[in-house]
């Protein structure tokens, strides 16, 4: 659009990286599913290799259906670039990938998806990467454990598994406070919900795998970046501001400005790491980030229902859904996300870990699984389960005690999804007594 | 004019009316930054005239460097402004001189005041942007590497 009006959220939805395909006119991104492209003469495959010129060589580097579904991203989120990966766990290693060292640390919030919590403390240590978790419900935490060696603070917007949310803007100015990044996971709330970089956020990472992609049919991930980060002549980031010996001296700050961080992500962090995007779970998921907005809003208002629907259930002690007023995340809440508060979130079961077993159990309608984010309703047991890993006093910190259930309500209709969990609440508000 | 944030449509127009640029402060080096918006550019149908006096006389990808811009004797279209923002306004004062129509400033280089020359003589000014860049994320290119190229249009993008 060559008017200066800026395209809105639904807008870019539909639109950004898929201009008609420049060959054939086809209005649907084409899914190029190819390994490799050919190059014009040895000279044009130098310029390709030496980063003089853009284009396709190999789809580890880049590959154009995923390419779109990058810039599609990236627009969403209003940042610079998008790089795209396997998985939502792959974009935090490689969102990272640029910044760390051996011996460098981040410190995150230990409200997160309990798989995070694994992958940074315990995998990365294999790198020589250290994470040390903070609770972030007070900002300060963060500053008492920054070191010299931290190079990024890493949160979620909406935590997973429900319920909580970050004051975005406070932990921004003590990341900046120090000159490190803030890094945040904006998977729970999407960029419908939530925009990170409007609050001082760096870097975002996403898994595709949830709302994005919307339909649980395809694993995938993506860092972006906002290019408001100056790592030019910062000792402190030595792979984007000092020159890298493969790229014959090349300094990816120098070179390319404020893209230096995305194009670094691909020349060398897909290069090296390995973990793409295969162009059919890209093109998946461009279908799915069509209807984004519709969806998160069903989402949102199916979700406010059950939540207010087990608030007063009897075999219910209590419900942490930040779009409920009992919420202590209300008004933070309302601030960052005012369109609502996400479709997933956790409620507590009086009759406790065996109760929660029962009633994922006795679910016909919601699925059981270890997913959140689908059209479908899906409900887990987090401490039986996804967090299974996780000590006792983590699963407290991460919100997933014995007696925690999580649910992500899809947009069915409403009155079934409460149907289902009403048949299978049936008799729970007993388990205590019975125990 | 406002140099902090130009729309598409002013950079778009700045390159359209470009056909021959002198790049000041071109390095024969493959791996700096001027070498390879030099490189790019000459793919794209530009001709660009290095200026360099440290090296006038050689050759870079095929023209012959020159030590200063009065030594060219052709019309030029911009003056592309590799060196620091100090620099640029002595550059910029050449630009007008020369008769340049556009005085484009790298990344990293602004110099407001000398903008504002250019600007009062009739020139169009672009600072601390790359034309590799700009041309690259306005054409598509850059979408290749995931750039956002806040391009929206249901129209095919014909590269130029
Ligand atoms: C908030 C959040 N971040 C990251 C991930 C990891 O993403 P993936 O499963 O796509 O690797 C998940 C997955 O459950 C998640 O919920």
């Amino acid at each position: 659009m060559m008017s200066n009006r800026k395209p809105g959220l639904e807008t870019l939805s539909v639109h950004a990286g898929t201009p008609p395909d420049p060959t054939t006119g086809a209005r649907q991104m084409p899914i190029y599913q190819t390994s490799s492209f050919v190059f014009d003469d040895a000279d044009h495959a130098a310029s390709l290799f030496n980063l003089q010129l853009p284009g396709f060589i190999y789809s580890r580097l880049s590959n154009p259906t995923v390419s779109a579904l990058e810039e599609r991203i990236a627009a969403l989120e209003d940042g610079l670039g998008a790089t795209a990966t396997a998985s939502g766990h792959a974009a935090q290693i490689l969102a990272l990938f640029p910044l760390m060292h051996p011996g460098d640390e981040i410190i995150a919030a230990n409200k997160l998806y309990g798989g995070s919590i694994n992958q940074m403390g315990i995998s990365y240590k294999k790198f020589g990467w250290n994470a040390s978790f903070v609770d972030p419900d007070d900002p300060e935490n963060f500053r008492r454990a920054i070191t010299d060696k931290t190079k990024a603070i890493f949160i979620e917007s909406l935590a997973n598994p429900g319920g909580v949310v970050v004051d975005i803007e406070a932990v921004a100015a003590i990341a900046h406070d120090t000159g490190i990044p803030l890094i945040v996971d904006n998977t729970m709330a999407t960029p419908y919900l939530c925009k990170p970089f409007e609050h001082g956020a760096d870097i975002i990472v996403h898994s595709t795998t949830k709302f994005l992609s919307g339909n649980g049919s395809s694993i995938g991930g993506c860092v972006v970046d906002s290019g408001k980060f100056n790592f030019a002549g910062r000792d402190k980031y030595p792979s984007l501001s000092q020159p890298a010996p493969e790229y014959h001296g090349l300094t990816f700050s120098e070179t390319f400005g404020d893209l230096a961080y995305t194009m670094h992500s691909h020349a060398v962090g897909l290069r090296d790491l390995g973990a793409c995007q295969s162009p059919i779970n890209a093109w998946i998921t461009l279908l799915g980030i069509e209807t984004l907005a519709l969806r998160m809003e069903r989402h949102c208002e199916n979700a406010a229902k059950v939540a207010s629907y087990l608030e007063t259930h009897p075999a219910i002690d209590w419900v942490s859904y930040a779009g409920l007023e009992s919420s202590k995340y209300f008004d933070l809440r309302k601030r960052y996300m005012p369109r609502g508060a996400g479709g997933v979130f956790t409620f507590g079961l009086k009759g406790g870990y065996d109760a929660g077993v029962t009633l994922v159990d006795r679910c016909e309608l919601l699925s059981h699984l270890a997913n959140i984010g689908d059209t479908r309703s899906l409900i887990l047991h987090p401490a039986s389960t996804t967090h299974r890993q996780l000590t006792e006093e983590q699963l407290k910190a991460a919100g997933a005690g014995p007696e925690v259930i999580r649910i992500s309500i899809g947009i069915e209709t409403v009155e079934d999804i409460i149907s289902d969990l009403e048949q299978a609440l049936t008799g729970l508000e007993l388990a205590t007594v019975a125990e | 004019m406002n140099h902090d944030d130009y729309n598409d449509k002013y950079i778009i127009d700045v390159l359209k009316d470009t056909k021959t640029v002198a790049m000041v402060g071109a390095s024969a080096n493959w791996n700096r930054p001027s070498f390879f918006a030099m490189k790019y550019m000459q793919q794209k149908g530009f001709r660009i005239i290095p200026v360099n006096p440290g090296v006038a006389g050689q050759e870079i990808l095929g023209e012959t460097v020159m030590a200063d811009l009065d030594e060219i004797d052709e019309p030029i279209d911009m003056v592309d402004i590799f060196r620091n923002s100090e620099a640029a306004g002595s550059i910029t004062d050449d630009a007008i001189k020369v008769g340049a129509k556009i005085v484009w400033m790298q990344l990293g280089v602004r110099n407001d005041d000398a903008a504002k020359r250019a600007e009062d003589a009739g020139l169009r000014v672009v600072m601390n942007r790359c034309p590799k860049i700009e041309y690259a994320r306005l054409y598509g290119e850059l979408s290749w590497h995931g750039i956002n190229s806040h391009v929206i249009t249901s129209k095919r993008r014909r590269l130029a």
